[in-house]
């Protein structure tokens, strides 16, 4: 059972090897007292999530599996690797993109695709962020499917969530187990908000002279992911904004602070493109902070990412990131892209429909695993009716093969159970570095059988360790 | 530090504050009630006068009996006044303002605010309040030991710590003017089993019943109370000393600023108008009419110290 990750059923893969030593020499109980006292400890920090329409509920956990996903020294080099070709290409595509459109002239990327897509900035052409950077960070969504075999399921190049999980899961893991951390020599992920504000920090705008005052900026306690937001602000040592406390002043950002109004120099955002001004964007935004496109335009704030990264991770363009590596760093992608039909194309949408029950249908500007169809899992009326949405609006899906998905184990009542996960490691760019702590987010669907790992849907998550052999 | 979260921290202990004078205006309020059944309305009344909920009371409840108070004040979720109500207003703020918390500040206060919700998730039977008073109590300690024993004194300490003593002086304050105006027709037969109880409840409200039996002796007297809960500079819930906390708070932003704002000013004034006073010219002017005029300027004083630090958004 343990260490099928990527492997067969009757195999002990390698990496899981030291763990399950321990694990079997465990006295009867002891990890399901464990497990259980966990839940107390993630409530008492308060590391909760909040699920839209869900009133009564209105912050939950997300539940915690003891047993970790280990990934070999190897592995890990591997795949860190063909990360960071990846974001090094998604990083030069979006250069291009708001520049030249060298990808675009070259025929190698529909026109089509970026013009109509409303997640292009057109207020980003020509414009040249501080340090070069477009993708300050992004969480690379990963699965595999053998034990060679990774598959990129989506960049997150906006802003992806998930890193305060993959930082206080080891931490319990620490509180819990010290042992294991002794005996097997598992790489540390503490440094990742060190470098989140080191990255961050050498970002600067043109108008920071000194030493680079860095806030993170909230939509605030309602949203989702504030426990987050406040982690990174605190770990960071970072201000942690609302909108509400920022405004422009004298051609700088400025927060009111207890002293009046002092100039931040970079942002790191947990809102979207179209919250962030509504003097520029959606004007109805509370969010935001009227003009702050135009200081940022005019060289006097970072926003990390910057605004318009959404058409680096937009579904329709995903299928197209072979060439965009390419074309970029005129190499082979190291790692896989999921084979994907493309809907708007009417062959490829006939052959889609023909196979419905086979596939994972998506929405283009879907997130969070909704408004997805899985086909092998859906009953027959809810085919037919995305067999009508998609001959509705062919141009809004994509479609995929479900995918083989590795398991691994999890520790349920009856003893372990294997159950599909997925993957996310945190990159982070800077001018002169990308770096990528070595572990990441790793989600599980809870249930038997399910592939769905997202947090709003039942997933959970546990600790990701990479051996440092 | 940012304004808001200035405000936050001044507010969460505010709330926490106002708490703990709840709690502890409850248990002195029982014990009355416990002592002379029957004709308990009064004591309760003054209860709620104290919090300044009489008439949203009476508007819901009519008739103020232990049981409906102890709803009302207690475990009632809508209203904001109730003990339930405040914590989470105190833990809501803290959530906001999360990375001026140590994470030992933050976890006791969640944890308090855990505990307490479940605590007083239903009605609580009457042989059960003194427990679960004490662990109202006892959890509000857990939240200012940790903040005792972790948080920076940088200017967010201070926030917290002007929060907590202008929400101090206000009870302690508002207790004495009602129950002094209350029990006042009684003076003239002082000496009475009855009455002693009662001036003894003012004494339980503020947690000074022994403090001040320690300072004064057996004799409970109105005069030698209003001395201890106004000018006794060393009963941690009189006026004096929560004034000297404001301004030696007020002092240390002063200084860590680089500039004494208009409320540091403020302070030093009410601190000279009221507090700079004897006894007997308290006594000559009034009682009632002193502490009005100092409720007035203590409320005076915390809008502009929301001023004066930025807490909200001018235009």
């Amino acid at each position: 059972m343990l260490g099928q990750d990527g492997g067969r059923s009757d195999e002990i893969r390698p990496a899981y090897q030291a763990f399950r030593k321990w694990l079997d020499a465990q006295p009867e109980n002891r990890v399901m007292r464990k497990s259980e006292q966990a839940e107390n400890f993630f409530r008492k920090i308060g590391i909760t999530f909040n699920v839209y329409g869900e009133e009564a509920a209105d912050e939950r956990l997300i539940p915690f599996d003891v047993v970790p996903r280990v990934l070999s020294g190897n592995e890990w080099r591997k795949l860190s690797k063909g990360i960071e070709q990846r974001v090094r290409a998604i990083n030069a595509f979006l250069y291009d993109i708001y520049h030249r459109q060298e990808i675009l002239r070259a025929g190698r990327v529909p026109q089509s695709l970026i013009a109509n897509n409303p997640a292009f900035l057109s207020k980003m052409m020509g414009f040249d962020p501080p340090g070069g950077i477009y993708t300050h960070i992004i969480g690379t969504d990963i699965v595999r499917t053998g034990p060679d075999q990774f598959y990129v399921l989506e960049d997150n190049a906006r802003t992806p969530s998930g890193v305060s999980y993959m930082l206080e899961n080891r931490e319990i893991m620490l509180q819990m187990f010290p042992e294991l951390f002794a005996d097997i020599p598992i790489c540390e992920v503490s440094d990742y908000p060190t470098w989140l504000r080191r990255s961050l920090s050498a970002c600067a705008p043109a108008a920071c002279l000194d030493r680079p005052t860095v806030a993170v900026l909230t939509p605030g306690t309602f949203n989702s992911a504030y426990f987050e937001h406040s982690f990174l602000a605190d770990q960071m040592g970072a201000e942690l904004i609302e909108g509400s406390d920022l405004r422009v002043v004298d051609g700088r950002v400025a927060m009111r602070t207890t002293q009046g109004y002092k100039p931040v120099d970079v942002i790191y955002r947990r809102i979207d493109d179209e919250y962030l001004d509504p003097l520029n964007f959606n004007p109805d935004s509370m969010l935001g902070v009227p003009g702050i496109f135009d200081v940022y335009r005019a060289g006097g704030v970072t926003i990390a990412n910057a605004p318009g990264t959404g058409i680096a991770d937009d579904k329709a363009l995903y299928s197209y990131m072979p060439e965009i590596v390419e074309f970029y760093t005129g190499e082979r992608p190291l790692l896989e892209n999921v084979p994907t039909w493309r809907c708007s194309e009417p062959d490829q949408l006939a052959e889609v429909l023909d196979k419905l029950d086979e596939l994972v249908v998506k929405e283009v500007h879907g997130s969070g695993g909704y408004g997805m169809l899985i086909g092998p899992t859906a009953s027959k009326a809810e085919i037919e009716e995305f067999r009508a949405k998609l001959k509705d609006n062919p141009d809004g899906y994509i479609a995929q093969p479900t995918l083989a998905l590795s398991t691994v184990p999890i520790f349920t009542e009856q003893g372990l159970a294997p159950r599909h996960v997925d993957f996310r490691p945190f990159v982070l760019m800077a001018p002169n570095s990308i770096d990528i702590v070595p572990g990441g987010l790793t989600r599980v669907a809870m249930n038997e059988g399910s592939l769905v790992v997202n947090s709003s849907q039942g997933g959970g998550t546990k600790d990701t360790w990479v051996l440092d052999d | 530090m940012l304004g808001k979260t200035a405000s936050g921290l001044f507010w969460m202990f505010r709330y926490l504050e106002r708490a703990e004078a709840t709690a502890r205006l409850l248990d002195a309020g029982f014990r009355i009630a416990l002592t002379r059944a029957g004709s308990s309305r009064s004591e309760w009344e003054s209860v709620l006068t104290t919090v300044g909920q009489l008439k949203a009371f009476k508007e819901r409840h009519g008739d103020a009996t232990s049981s409906k108070v102890m709803e009302f004040l207690l475990t009632d979720r809508q209203n904001p006044s109730s003990i339930i109500c405040m914590v989470k207003a105190a833990r809501d703020n803290a959530r906001a303002v999360r990375i001026a918390l140590t994470r030992e500040v933050w976890e006791a206060t969640n944890e308090s605010w855990m505990t307490l919700d479940k605590l007083l998730s239903g009605k609580i039977a009457e042989a059960d309040l003194p427990d679960v008073l004490t662990t109202i109590r006892q959890q509000n300690a857990l939240v200012r030991g940790a903040t005792n024993g972790t948080m920076l004194r940088n200017d967010g300490y201070n926030f917290l710590r002007l929060g907590t003593f202008v929400e101090r002086a206000d009870n302690t304050a508002r207790i004495l003017d009602v129950k002094y105006y209350l029990l006042l027709p009684s003076v003239s037969q002082v000496g009475s089993a009855l009455d002693i109880k009662q001036w003894e409840t003012i004494l339980r409200s503020v947690s000074a019943l022994r403090s001040y039996t320690w300072l004064n002796g057996a004799t409970v007297n109105p005069r030698d109370i209003a001395q201890f809960l106004i000018l006794h500079e060393q009963m941690p819930r009189s006026l004096a000393f929560c004034y000297n906390k404001i301004a030696d708070n007020l002092g240390y932003l002063a200084k860590n600023y680089d500039n004494r704002t208009e409320a540091c000013e403020m302070a030093d004034r009410i601190q000279l108008d009221y507090l700079g006073r004897s006894m007997d010219t308290i006594f000559d002017d009034g009682l009632h009419e002193f502490i009005e005029g100092f409720l007035s300027a203590n409320d005076r004083l915390a809008r502009q110290i929301t001023k004066d630090y930025s807490f909200e958004v001018t235009a």
